[in-house]
């Protein structure tokens, strides 16, 4: 592969967003959008003649751009490692977010930060394609904080906001908790293979997990390999919202819903999944953490899709099926099903980020309004977005045929074949989660696009449709999501398509173990008809629409009905009150303890005055013995030579 | 000696001679004053270029050598020369002074030309500081150094300088008088005052005890640890913007410079032994001044803590390499550690110079140090609240910004001397980003809190350009720490080498 063209796929998104950040003023509005669109158009075409040529046998690409630092032996550096699961991220990556730059020039047209938000997206390109390009950890790391730069900048866009610049904070705290783990995990392989390379770590990776970390303190040494893949999936927690670090995704939304779209949905959270898959050779080593892995995914696919239910705000609802999605990849990590992870991070990507966009067109229509409560029947006035969220909603329910189908049942049969500790319990979580899954989206379809409308004046009065600007990308998005699954599933999951990019030990390979049973997509399909998830989706759908359309009354009966359980939802499981009123409220309390009495009481107070003090109080008694009286000197000196000569007598 | 002149007496006494000359224009004549101050500083900056051009990174002898008789009865010498470690702290020092003198350019109206002499004076002595062999020499530019601080926080500070100037001048007294007692004691037993003699002079581990805690006080206080710290936040709070900077940027790496210098070769094996120490006060200064930071309601005050949070990465890498030792059996990764110390002095400097430049352009527009002063301000200055995001950024340790790169080190290596305290060092990745980028929440941020805000003018060129020059050495330096830390490798090792050693005779 010519490393020139690789460098060219994030490189032109970098110079359009230093060209459009720094000179978006002089360029205007056209020209700044213009430039974007068309790097990341070129950043998209190269990326796809990549993927095109691994699947024609040209070899992966595993090379240094530069050294970044040489210290120790330790050979630190910025590096491309290409291979299929790569150029799968960047085709998903490039293709998103080029929608969602053609989408941005409708959404945002009216903003005065117009180019400095394309500035960012492109700049966001950049940052996660250096992530996913990466072959070693240190630029893995890079790209790693640098979406989550660019994500605090774009969820603060609007920085008059109060709720904007307080989500914005949040979020990049949350992910640094993520990170600070993950750094430790980094060190930790360093520690071990002492490389920050992939292929090193991977191929120490048997040999490290032989080893223990002993650690000061406790006489019995843990797993390094355990110790080393949770520190690292932490890291993935934090950026791929998991509980308990879920708490920043719903805050995000303050963001332009664009790039609620593109980083919140599609791709930046999802770098987490990525992450974990790319490390494969290292949890596979590991059953506890991949248990630990499996257990989280699996309560965040379930319990963070309850909320989904009680929302009425549009966008957070597709936020907190978002959580509950990326719950669903991670539990299809945790039971080794790493390329199954893939697969549904791709489908989701696609339908997801439709949701998003149909979600952002809605809102446009209804001149910013989010609350669902208020919309109603939206399907006549917009039917391309109507049927494109209706293809998107059938998809991530896992209908048959659409795209999120063949994800989502592919990893729930992977489940259900694993015997991993743990994976009873993602069972059930992830087949509760079908229903509820189907519950919430069919509850947004409802409210927003059927039943009598419920527009306020104001909206009435400013409604319009959208424009093509909007509704194309709507469009391209639609098609992936609909087939991009058939399609795929049978070469990306049974036809080896990764290769060596993901490795399974063999007594772990539960896809293998579900391809036996494959018989091409349309079989699988059909299938579905006698499986449990099909019917659990169907009743989903069956209650939204009762509970929506046909008798909203008992949906409120059974509101009042279990109050408790209706406000432990709408509170969001307390994690918020917790997190505000113990851990900042400790950490401030600490804060200002220390300050007032640590800094200012004990070290000023009684050291550093309190000596001053003391040399004062000292020099006060001492002036006295000079008192100008000749007897009291003699007196003092006879005294002083009994002493020295007392001291003297003593010694000899 | 460069091509045949001298290019580190130069670089003293230029500035040296500069501030003199400025002195003598006198503040009736400010203009011109100013431009001399400019190309003095300028001139003083472009001889780095060379210095640093034909610096040789294969060899961690001193370079540069002058050697002058200097004080025949004591057998000191005015004895010059500079290594991997010193260059690039004298690079800083030359570099810093520039936009320290642009800044002050229009907004310092009282004695205009005594205040850009004082920083070229400062600035000739730091520089002798960091480039004397003489430890003599080398304690006649500490002190000295400290007269014109006093003089800039003294005249050009705020309403509490006097009590603030008092604290700085008792806390560094006590400590440089140590150091004295320490110095002569070694200067008895070895002859002479040349500080590669006291690095090859054996004592006794009774010895090197004493020896090292006096060091230890004197850089303490200058670096500063914890507990020794609480003269910077008052310093800071009253010094002009242009005395933080140097303060910051600067000052405080003499401490983090003189461990290397001294404490870790002369007393190899007191530093192995009382090493739990220093790593126990530097993690204290990561994490308690981190919560404290988080408190601030005084911008300076605010930053003063987060300088004293990440000096602590300095001192930790500097001593991790005995632990390292301990718990792998060998010395990989403790040059990690010490690139680690000296990645982060170096962009320390750059940093907390920004931020207190940033706030020196806040403070000049509204006059307040006062978070809750301020609110919104991007709404009005959006070239100055995006500089101000990317320092904060680079504060919290963004990768490519070189904030990353040090304490990146040194985590690394601290996880090889002891998981616990690469956890510890660590929370510096969710507490400097709590502390820092709260500030900026609350500063930058947020709608126009008031009609003041509403008032304040976007940065003009001449900050611009400070701001700018900054900008591009935190990221050049983040996105390739690489020629730096090769300048630095032949010493590195070498010093290492050294502390691997022990000093006591063998009787």
């Amino acid at each position: 592969m010519n490393a020139n063209l690789l460098l060219a796929i994030p490189m032109l998104p970098l110079a359009a967003a230093i060209i459009a950040g720094l000179g978006g003023r002089v360029l205007g509005r056209a020209v700044s959008a213009g430039l974007a669109i068309a790097a990341v158009a070129a950043s998209c075409l190269l990326s796809m003649q990549v993927l095109n040529q691994l699947l024609h046998g040209t070899a992966n690409y595993n090379a240094s751009v530069y050294t970044w630092l040489l210290s120790d032996g330790v050979n630190m550096q910025v590096g491309f490692l290409i291979d299929r699961l790569s150029a799968l991220m960047m085709v998903v990556v490039t293709f998103v977010s080029l929608c969602v730059h053609v989408y941005t020039v409708g959404y945002m047209h009216d903003d005065a930060g117009f180019q400095r938000f394309f500035a960012y997206i492109a700049l966001f390109t950049f940052a996660m394609l250096m992530l996913v390009m990466s072959n070693n950890f240190l630029q893995l790391f890079f790209g790693w904080e640098a979406v989550g730069v660019v994500s605090y900048l774009l969820i603060g866009f609007w920085y008059t906001r109060p709720s904007a610049i307080f989500a914005n904070l949040k979020a990049f705290l949350v992910n640094r908790v993520g990170d600070f783990g993950f750094l430790l995990g980094i060190a930790g392989v360093l520690y071990y293979t002492g490389s920050l390379d992939y292929q090193v770590a991977f191929n120490w990776a048997p040999a490290i997990a032989k080893q223990t970390l002993h650690v000061a303190g406790t006489a019995a040494g843990w797993p390094a390999m355990t110790v080393i893949c949770i520190c690292l999936f932490v890291g993935a927690m934090g950026k791929s919202a998991q509980v308990p670090l879920h708490v920043w995704l719903p805050d995000s939304m303050e963001g332009p819903t664009p790039i609620s779209a593109l980083i919140h949905a599609a791709t930046m959270v999802t770098a987490g999944i990525f992450m974990v898959a790319r490390m494969s050779p290292l949890f596979e080593q590991s059953e506890t953490a991949l248990s630990f892995v499996l257990v989280i995914g699996a309560t965040t696919a379930l319990f963070m899709g309850f909320l989904g239910i009680v929302n009425n705000d549009i966008k957070r609802v597709v936020a907190y099926s978002t959580l509950s999605q990326l719950g669903y990849m991670t539990v299809a990590l945790g039971v080794s099903a790493y390329s199954v992870a893939i697969f549904h991070l791709m489908t989701h990507a696609f339908f997801k980020a439709l949701l998003f966009l149909a979600a952002g067109a809605v809102i446009i229509a209804m001149h910013h309004e989010q609350d669902m409560r208020k919309m109603g029947g939206l399907r006549v006035r917009m039917p391309v977005t109507y049927w494109t969220s209706l293809i998107g909603a059938l998809a991530l329910i896992g209908t048959p045929f659409f795209s999120g189908f063949y994800s989502k049942d592919a990893l729930i049969e992977a489940v259900h074949a694993s015997h991993r500790w743990g994976a009873g319990y993602a069972y059930v979580c992830v087949t509760a989660g079908v229903f509820v899954t189907a519950f919430y989206t069919f509850r947004m379809i409802f409210m927003t696009f059927h039943g009598p409308s419920r527009l306020d004046h104001h909206a009435e009065e400013h409604f319009h449709d959208v424009g093509w600007d909007m509704k194309g990308p709507l469009v391209a998005l639609a098609i992936p999501s609909l087939l991009i699954g058939y399609f795929t599933i049978q070469p990306v999951l049974f036809g080896g398509y990764f290769g060596d990019a993901i490795r399974v030990l063999e007594s772990n390979d539960v896809v293998a173990e579900i391809g036996r049973e494959f018989h091409g997509a349309a079989v699988f399909a059909l299938h579905a008809v006698l499986s449990l998830p099909l019917w659990l989706a169907a009743a989903g759908v069956y209650c939204a629409w009762h509970f929506v359309l046909r008798r909203p009354d008992q949906a409120t009966a059974i509101q009042a009905r279990f109050n408790w359980l209706y406000r432990l939802l709408v509170n969001k499981y307390y994690f918020d009150w917790f997190n505000e009123n113990v851990l900042a409220r400790a950490a401030r309390g600490l804060g200002l303890a220390l300050w007032r009495g640590g800094d200012q009481a004990v070290i000023d107070g009684v050291l550093v005055d309190g000596s001053a003090g003391a040399v004062g109080w000292i020099a006060g008694r001492v002036r006295r013995i000079q008192n100008g009286f000749l007897y009291s000197y003699a007196f003092w000196m006879i005294v002083s030579l009994v002493l020295i000569l007392g001291w003297f007598l003593v010694r000899v | 000696m460069l091509h045949g002149f001298d290019i580190l007496s130069l670089l003293i006494w230029l500035p040296v001679g500069g501030g003199v000359a400025v002195l003598a224009i006198g503040d009736t004549r400010a203009r011109l004053a100013r431009w001399v101050a400019l190309l003095v500083a300028l001139a003083t900056f472009v001889l780095c270029v060379p210095l640093w051009l034909e610096f040789d990174t294969t060899t961690a002898a001193f370079q540069y050598l002058e050697r002058l008789s200097w004080i025949n009865q004591l057998h000191a010498d005015y004895y010059l020369g500079v290594d991997g470690i010193s260059l690039p702290l004298i690079v800083l020092t030359a570099f810093m002074t520039v936009p320290v003198i642009i800044a002050g350019w229009s907004v310092v109206e009282k004695r205009p030309a005594q205040y850009y002499a004082a920083f070229l004076i400062l600035e000739g002595l730091m520089i002798g500081v960091f480039s004397a062999l003489d430890a003599l020499l080398f304690y006649f530019f500490w002190e000295a150094m400290l007269i014109p601080m006093f003089l800039i926080i003294g005249i050009w500070g705020g309403p509490r300088r006097v009590y603030a100037t008092l604290k700085f001048f008792l806390y560094t007294f006590l400590g440089s008088v140590l150091m004295l007692v320490a110095l002569i004691f070694l200067y008895l037993k070895a002859g002479d005052y040349t500080i590669a003699g006291f690095q090859s002079l054996p004592l006794t581990l009774a010895e090197q005890r004493w020896i090292f805690l006096a060091f230890l006080v004197a850089f303490a206080v200058k670096v500063p640890m914890w507990p020794v710290h609480t003269w910077l936040p008052d310093a800071h709070v009253e010094a002009p913007t242009g005395g933080s900077v140097i303060l910051a940027a600067i000052m405080l790496k003499m401490g983090g410079y003189g461990l290397l210098r001294f404490s870790l070769p002369i007393t190899p094996d007191a530093s192995r032994e009382l090493d739990w120490l220093v790593i126990g006060l530097s993690l204290i200064a990561v994490v308690y001044i981190g919560f404290v930071a988080l408190m601030q309601s005084d911008m300076k005050k605010l930053i003063a803590y987060s300088s004293v949070a990440h000096m602590g990465f300095v001192t930790l890498g500097a001593f991790l390499a005995f632990d390292i030792q301990g718990s792998t059996g060998a010395l990989r990764g403790a040059i990690n550690g010490l690139d680690g110390a000296m990645v982060q002095m170096i962009s320390h400097g750059l940093i907390s110079g920004a931020l207190f430049l940033c706030i020196g352009v806040m403070y000049d527009r509204l006059h307040s140090r006062e978070i809750s002063a301020y609110g919104g301000v991007i709404n009005v200055m959006p070239k100055f609240g995006a500089f101000m995001v990317l320092f904060a950024l680079a504060n919290s340790g963004l990768p490519g910004t070189s904030g990353f790169v040090g304490e990146f080190l040194v985590i690394l290596a601290a996880f090889k001397a002891n998981v616990w305290f690469a956890f510890l060092a660590a929370t510096t990745l969710i507490l400097g980003a709590a502390y820092t980028l709260w500030l900026v929440k609350r500063v930058i941020f947020g709608p126009i809190a008031n009609d003041h805000v509403a008032a304040m003018q976007d940065l003009n060129g001449r900050e611009f350009l400070v701001l700018a020059m900054l900008a591009v050495a935190v990221l050049a330096l983040g996105l390739w720490p690489a020629p730096l830390v090769r300048t630095m490798e032949a010493t590195v090792q070498h010093l290492l080498q050294q502390l691997a050693v022990s000093k006591i005779p063998v009787a």
